[in-house]
């Protein structure tokens, strides 16, 4: 009995592992679309901010992330700024990241801001 | 019969042109840019192509500007090809690391000449171009600019004028002159069909307003800002 809920919980340690991880391929991504705007650190400065009408969101903040669920992530990076009556300047991106690319940044975001 | 004989002569000439420059194209250019496609399927593969794609060219630059650029290569893409690779964290914002970035090579007039004629050779495919193309038509550079800016946020990418937009992106003051009106038009409406990594979001604009960005993108151009830097 003690052996079944050792493997129960090592099994469940597992599933908790292994959906709080991302793949490489959220890196690159987040390097790809993200960086541009976000910032090499996620910090929100990144190269094309100087002439920006509204500052990108900082990846790093957990206040600034903590208070978004992971479906909000998911709906902004998917249909953009205007889908949460945010910034146009955030584009949607799903012409380029299929569900399961935007899932693994959502992970990729919350290892970022340490939060959620 | 006289005009039938002249057809015939250019004909060969430009023939024996553009098989000059695929000679160069192929010594030249291959290591960097690719010539047969297909654009790349991961951004792996993407970041390792040092240039852009050449192997739609053909429904891509206009001739004329493509001719004079080899000649005299001035750099369209403020942080390069891939800007991934070439900027660096800086005091306030992430900056341009001038120093991976490299010049482009001239060419002599001549080889110029026959690399442009062998590259507007190179077509792009039906599924990639689409049905979308350019109608013609003008708008005002500032209401242009509202459409391009304020309604769909592409400056935050592009400049817009030397030292003014977004920096990740090619500059935009020159992309009617660079560009076929109707290129413009597929790859705003689909870039990810012309490259489907490419970090270029498909922002789903509607069509009428896709035709009012290219004619902003061809007001810009009639400024000739390139010109002022």
């Amino acid at each position: 009995m003690r052996k079944n809920n050792l493997c129960l919980l090592l099994f469940a340690a597992l599933l908790m592992f292994s959906s709080a991880t991302w793949s490489d391929a959220a890196e690159d991504n987040y390097k790809n679309y993200c960086w541009q705007c976000h910032g090499m650190t996620g910090d929100g400065m990144g190269l094309n901010v100087q002439d920006m009408s509204v500052q990108p969101r900082d990846h790093t903040s957990a206040k600034a992330m903590g208070g978004r669920s992971d479906a909000d992530l998911f709906k902004v990076i998917k249909e953009g700024g205007l889908a949460i009556d945010k910034s146009v300047l955030m584009p949607p991106w799903r012409g380029s990241l299929s569900d399961d690319e935007i899932h693994d940044l959502v992970k990729y975001l919350r290892k970022l801001c340490q939060c959620g | 019969m006289k005009y039938l004989f002249l057809f015939v002569v250019l004909t060969v000439a430009n023939a024996a042109l553009a098989d000059d420059g695929m000679v160069i194209l192929q010594k030249r250019c291959a290591s960097c840019h690719e010539l047969s496609g297909p654009a790349a399927q991961s951004v792996q593969e993407l970041w390792q192509r040092k240039g852009p794609d050449l192997f739609y060219a053909g429904s891509k630059y206009n001739a004329e500007w493509l001719e004079k650029w080899l000649v005299k290569p001035r750099r369209i893409r403020p942080a390069g090809h891939h800007p991934v690779q070439h900027i660096q964290p800086g005091k306030k914002r992430d900056i341009i690391d001038t120093t991976t970035l490299t010049p482009h090579p001239a060419l002599l007039p001549n080889n110029a000449e026959e690399v442009t004629e062998a590259l507007m050779k190179l077509k792009a495919s039906v599924e990639m171009m689409g049905t979308a193309v350019f109608k013609g038509g003008s708008i005002s550079a500032s209401f242009g600019e509202m459409v391009f800016d304020k309604f769909n946020g592409c400056m935050a990418c592009h400049e817009i004028e030397p030292g003014y937009g977004g920096l990740s992106g090619p500059e935009v003051y020159t992309a009617a002159k660079r560009y076929q009106a109707d290129y413009l038009v597929s790859f705003i409406t689909d870039p990810q069909a012309w490259n489907p990594k490419t970090p270029m979001p498909n922002k789903h604009v509607a069509a009428p307003n896709i035709q009012k960005i290219v004619q902003y993108l061809q007001a810009l151009a009639k400024e000739n800002r390139d010109e002022k830097k």
